[in-house]
C-alpha cells in the first residue's frame, strides 16, 4: 500500500488549486497538488477577457469602488449569491489584482491621453488621466456599471496561470501531475485526504492529509457543446458527493455564454462586445438594442443567451447544418484592435473558422461555459457537513454568484478564493482539530475499495458500453436541460438519467483491458460519476419552479422570492439510491446589506418575498441616517452587513485607488 | 460542382503506436479510415477513433482550442498542435507520430510536463525581488503600457515542445535548453520587476546548453504555433550575453 502524507492535498492544479497550494506553504505547511495534467495546462488558461478588480485606474473605472461591484455582482447573481461572500470578494480582488502584478502578469496598462475607442457602435474619445499613467486598465464586461474588467490582451488566463504556477515553483510546491483523485478518504464526518490513480501507470495511491481542498472546476463536460476543456467533467463534485456527507449546493445554476464559435463551441470572450463588438442576424441587423435598449449587447450573460434564442426561434437565425446561428461582428473595431486585444479570437476564427475577424462576421450561439454550483461551502471553503474538506474556484458554491456570473468574475474568484481559503486551511492546521484520527486500516479500506471498482470495470463481460451512456447523457443535457426549461422536459430528462444511472453500474472496459495508462478504463469511471452530477442538475432544475438568473423556466418565468429565495442543496447518502437528495437552505432577507430588488431587464416579473419591503426599508433608514450624520461609504456598509472581521488580518486593509485613501 | 467532388473524403490516418507498459508491443504502425466531415480536426479525428475503432489510442487534448499547448504531435513530420489542425488542409494520406524527446506514455501521448517542469525550475521562471516589499493594499507599481505590451507578447508561449521537437541543437544535445528557454529568459530580462542582472542570467543561459548552443537552423520559430519571434529574441540574447562575457 503506497501512502503519502501531507499537511494539505489540494486536487486540481489551476488558478485557484495553485493560490491555496503558495498560500498555504508561505503560512509554513506542506502542500502537494494533484493534478490530471501540467498546471499551465489547466482550464484557468482558456479564461481570456479579464478579471474584475475595482481598480478606477482608467477613465471609464472612474468612481468604481467596492461598492459598486458588490452591486453588479449581486444584481447578476439574481438575489441568489451569498451576500457576505460577496463583499469578502470585491474587497479582496483588488489585492489579488496587485499580487499578481508583483508575481509577473503583465497587465495592460493606462496609457495618458486621447484614444479611439467603439462604444454602442460608434467611435469616441477617451482621455485618459496623466496621474493613470502606466497603473492596470480595464475593459468593459456585460452587466457592470464601470469598465472593471482588467486584461492582457485576451489571453488574461493564461498570463494569470503562468504567473501563479511560477509561483508555485518558486514556493517549492509539490506538483504530483498525471494523478486523479477518484474517492475521498474519511471517516465520522471528517476527511483525510483521498485515494488518487497514476493516469500513466495505473497505480492507485491513498494521500493522507490534515486538509484536502478540491478545486477541479466546472462540470460543463456533462453537455455535449460546451466551451470547458474536456478535463472540466464534474469529478471533484462527484466524488465529494459520494461521500454521502458533503453537499452540493445549486447544481442547476449553469451558464451559457452568448459567443461561442459554430459548431465546435470554442469560446470567443466577451471583451469582444465589451471592446464595443454587435451582434447581428440573418439580415444583418444589430437585434439586441431592441430587446434590450439600455445595457445591448452588455447585458448579463444569461439575458443576452436568452435574447438570442429568442431572436432565433422567431427565424432570424442564420441556417447551417450545425443548426441556427448569429453573428458576432467585431469588423467595426478595425484590425489594429483585433491584433492586439483581441488576438486569441483572432487565431481562433483562422484556425477553426478560416475566417478572419477583422473582415468577416463570427458565427455565433449561446452554449454551455460555466458552472454556478459546486461543493457547498461556508465562506471559509469548508464544506458545511464535512470537516477537513474545502473547495473553491469554480468547484465550489460559497456562493460568490448565485443563478448567473458576471464575466470577469471567474478568474477573478479562483485567485480571490484561493489566498482566502488558504488562510482559513493555515487556521485549521494550526488548530488541535487537523490532528489525522484514522485508523490505517480504513484508509486501506478505501483504497482496496476502488481498487476493486477498477477490477472490475476490467473484469465485466456483457456490460454497456461507457461511450454510449455518456453520450445520451450529454444530449439529454444539451435538449432538456439548456437554456429554457420547462417541466415537461426536465421530468423527462430526470427519468432517462435515472435509466443511465442504473445502466451506468454495469458499464464493461471493452477491449482495452491495460491497468496502466488506459482512456478506455477512465471513461467507464468517469461517465459513472457524470450521470451522477448530470442527475442532481436536472433534478433540482426540475424542483425549482421559478426562473432565478440562468435557471429560466417557461412553465415559471417569474422569479419567486415568496417561495425560492433559497439554495438548492444536493447529496446522495446512500449508495443505493438512484436519485439524489434533495434539501433547501434558505437566504434571509433580514441579513443582507442589499435586499432582493428588479435587475433591470425586460419587464419586472418578480414575485417578492413579504419581507423584503421591511427590509429595504430598514437599510434606507439607516443609509439616510448616517448620511445624515455625515458617515462615510465604509462606515455606513458596516452598519449594514459587517464582514471585515470574517476576513484574514492580513486582508483586512482598505484598498487605495488614485483619490482614494491615498 | 459535380456529385463527384461533392462526397467526404475517407482519411486514411496512420499512427505511430506503442504502449511501452506492455511487454509484447513494439513500435508500430496502424491505419485507420475516417470519414471526413465539414470543419473536422485532428482533434475530432483522434476522438472518432478511440470511440468507434480502438477505445485504447493514447493522445493528450485538454482546452481543444490551441490554447493550451497539450496536444502538441507530429503531423506529417511536423510539430504543431493537432487540436487546430483541420483535415481539409491535409492530404487524405495523414500520418501522426508523437513529439519526439520527450518521454512517452503510450501511442500519440508524451510527459511534456515533466520536462518543462525541469526546464522552469532550472532557469528559475518567476520575478527575482527580494526588496520590494508587497503591501496589498497600496497601488501597484507603475509600468509602461508599451513595455507591458511587449512582455505580453513573450509571455505567450504555452510551452507545447513544437519548437523543442523542431530543433537541431536538441537532438545532438539533449541538455540544450531551447527555444522554449531562450524566449523565457529574454522575457524576464525584459520584465523590470525581476532584478536579476546581466551577470545572473550569463550563470543560466551563457553556455553551449544556452544561448551559445543554438546553431540558429531556427526550426523553433518555423513551428512556434504562437508565431514568437523567437529568431530575433535568441540573436537579442546573444548580443545581450557577449557583452556580458567581456
Amino acid at each position: 500500500m503506497k501512502v503519502i502524507y501531507t499537511d494539505v492535498l489540494i486536487i486540481g492544479g489551476g488558478l485557484a488549486g495553485l493560490r491555496v497550494a503558495t498560500g498555504v506553504k508561505e503560512r509554513g505547511h506542506d502542500a502537494i497538488v494533484l493534478t490530471l495534467v501540467p498546471p499551465k495546462r489547466s482550464h484557468s488558461a482558456a479564461a481570456q477577457g479579464g478579471m474584475q478588480a475595482s481598480l478606477a485606474n482608467s477613465k471609464m473605472g472612474e468612481g468604481d469602488n467596492e461598492d459598486v461591484h458588490f452591486s453588479d455582482t449581486i444584481k447578476g447573481s439574481d438575489w441568489g449569491a451569498d451576500q457576505m461572500v460577496a463583499r469578502m470578494f470585491t474587497h479582496c480582488a483588488p489585492k489579488a489584482i496587485r499580487e499578481l502584478a508583483h508575481w509577473g502578469v503583465p497587465w495592460s496598462r493606462v496609457k495618458k491621453g486621447d484614444r479611439t475607442a467603439i462604444i454602442n457602435a460608434k467611435k469616441v474619445t477617451i482621455t485618459e488621466k496623466e496621474e493613470a499613467h502606466g497603473l492596470i486598465t480595464a475593459r468593459d464586461f456585460g452587466g457592470t456599471k464601470k469598465w472593471r474588467t482588467c486584461y492582457t490582451s485576451d489571453g488574461t488566463g493564461h498570463s494569470m496561470l503562468y504567473a501563479m504556477d511560477n509561483k508555485a515553483h518558486e514556493d517549492k510546491v509539490e506538483i504530483h501531475e498525471r494523478l486523479e483523485a477518484i474517492a475521498l478518504i474519511h471517516e465520522n464526518s471528517r476527511c483525510y485526504g483521498a485515494i488518487a490513480r497514476n493516469l500513466m501507470t495505473g497505480e492507485l495511491v491513498a494521500y493522507v492529509s490534515k486538509a484536502t481542498t478540491i478545486a477541479t472546476g466546472g462540470y460543463g463536460r456533462i453537455y455535449s457543446v460546451s466551451t470547458n476543456a474536456i478535463i472540466c467533467q464534474g469529478i471533484g463534485q462527484a466524488i465529494a458527493l459520494e461521500t454521502g456527507i458533503a453537499t452540493l449546493g445549486n447544481m442547476e445554476a449553469i451558464q451559457f455564454h452568448p459567443t461561442a464559435i459554430v459548431p465546435v463551441g470554442i469560446l470567443t470572450t466577451e471583451g469582444c462586445r465589451g471592446d464595443g463588438g454587435v451582434l447581428r442576424d440573418v439580415d444583418g441587423y444589430r437585434f439586441m438594442p431592441d430587446y434590450e435598449p439600455e445595457k445591448k449587447e452588455l447585458a448579463s450573460r444569461d439575458v443576452v443567451s436568452r435574447r438570442m434564442t429568442e431572436h432565433m426561434r422567431k427565424g432570424k437565425g442564420v441556417k447551417s447544418r450545425y443548426g441556427d446561428h448569429l453573428w458576432l461582428d467585431i469588423t467595426i473595431l478595425g484590425r489594429e484592435h483585433i491584433e492586439k486585444n483581441l488576438r486569441e479570437v483572432k487565431e481562433i476564427c483562422e484556425n477553426f473558422l478560416g475566417i478572419d475577424p477583422a473582415e468577416k462576421w463570427i458565427p455565433v450561439r449561446p452554449t454551455q461555459h460555466y458552472s454556478m454550483g459546486g461543493i457547498r461551502t461556508k465562506y471559509t471553503g469548508e464544506s458545511q457537513t464535512m470537516r477537513g474538506l474545502f473547495s473553491c474556484g469554480e468547484a465550489a458554491c460559497w456562493d460568490l454568484h448565485g443563478f448567473n456570473r458576471l464575466g470577469g468574475n471567474s478568474v477573478s474568484e479562483t485567485v480571490v478564493s484561493g489566498m482566502l481559503v488558504a488562510e482559513y486551511i493555515s487556521d485549521f492546521i494550526d488548530s488541535n482539530e487537523s490532528d489525522i484520527g484514522i485508523h490505517s486500516t480504513k484508509i486501506e479500506y478505501f483504497l482496496q475499495r476502488e481498487q476493486d471498482k477498477i477490477d472490475a470495470l476490467l473484469a465485466k463481460e456483457n456490460g454497456e458500453d461507457a461511450y454510449e451512456i455518456r453520450r445520451a447523457m450529454e444530449k439529454i443535457m444539451m435538449d432538456k436541460v439548456g437554456i429554457f426549461r420547462n417541466g415537461k422536459d426536465l421530468q423527462q430528462a430526470v427519468d432517462e438519467l435515472e435509466v443511465l444511472y442504473k445502466r451506468s453500474k454495469n458499464i464493461e472496459v471493452f477491449r482495452s483491458k491495460s491497468r496502466a495508462a488506459n482512456p478506455a478504463l477512465v471513461n467507464a469511471y468517469r461517465t459513472q460519476k457524470m450521470v451522477k452530477i448530470a442527475l442532481c442538475v436536472a433534478y433540482g432544475a426540475l424542483l425549482r419552479t421559478e426562473s432565478r438568473g440562468a435557471h429560466s423556466r417557461e412553465d415559471f418565468p417569474k422569479r419567486d422570492d415568496a417561495h425560492w429565495l433559497k439554495r438548492t442543496i444536493t447529496s446522495w447518502p446512500d449508495e443505493e439510491q438512484t436519485l439524489p437528495t434533495v434539501s433547501y437552505e434558505e437566504i434571509d432577507v433580514n441579513t443582507m446589506e442589499m435586499p432582493p430588488g428588479f435587475r433591470g431587464y425586460g419587464k419586472d416579473l418578480t414575485k417578492h418575498n413579504p419581507r423584503t419591503q421591511q427590509a429595504q426599508e430598514k437599510v434606507d433608514r439607516i443609509k439616510e441616517q448616517l448620511e445624515k450624520e455625515g458617515k462615510d461609504r465604509f462606515e455606513i456598509q458596516d452598519a449594514l452587513m459587517p464582514f471585515r472581521d470574517k476576513l484574514p488580518k492580513k486582508y483586512q486593509g482598505r484598498n487605495e485607488r488614485l483619490g482614494e485613501n491615498i | 460542382m459535380n456529385q463527384e467532388e461533392k462526397k467526404a473524403r475517407i482519411l486514411k490516418v496512420s499512427i505511430l503506436r506503442f504502449d511501452p507498459h506492455d511487454p509484447d508491443d513494439f513500435p508500430h504502425m496502424e491505419t485507420f479510415e475516417v470519414e471526413e466531415a465539414d470543419g473536422m480536426t485532428l482533434y475530432i479525428v483522434l476522438n472518432e477513433i478511440r470511440e468507434h475503432h480502438d477505445n485504447s489510442l493514447k493522445f493528450d487534448f485538454v482546452c481543444r482550442a490551441g490554447i493550451c499547448g497539450s496536444c502538441s504531435m507530429l503531423v506529417n513530420g511536423r510539430p504543431t498542435l493537432a487540436c487546430r489542425t483541420l483535415t481539409s488542409k491535409l492530404d487524405e494520406n495523414i500520418t501522426l507520430a508523437p513529439l519526439p524527446l520527450f518521454e512517452l506514455i503510450g501511442d500519440l501521448s508524451i510527459y511534456t510536463g515533466k520536462w518543462m517542469r525541469y526546464l522552469n525550475d532550472h532557469i528559475e521562471t518567476w520575478i527575482h525581488d527580494k526588496e520590494t516589499e508587497l503591501n496589498v493594499d497600496k497601488l501597484e507599481e507603475r509600468m509602461e503600457p508599451e513595455l507591458a505590451d511587449e512582455i505580453y507578447e513573450l509571455d505567450r508561449c504555452v510551452e507545447c515542445g513544437c519548437c523543442v521537437a523542431g530543433c537541431g541543437t536538441i537532438q545532438m544535445r539533449p541538455s540544450f535548453i531551447g527555444a522554449v528557454g531562450l524566449n523565457k529568459v529574454a522575457r524576464y530580462h525584459l520584465d523590470p520587476r525581476d532584478k536579476r542582472s546581466d551577470e545572473d542570467y550569463y550563470e543560466i543561459v551563457g553556455d553551449e546548453d544556452g544561448v551559445f548552443g543554438c546553431m540558429t537552423l531556427l526550426g523553433c520559430e518555423d513551428v512556434c504555433p504562437k508565431d514568437l519571434p523567437l529568431q530575433s529574441k535568441i540573436a537579442y540574447l546573444r548580443r545581450m550575453m557577449l557583452k556580458t562575457a567581456k
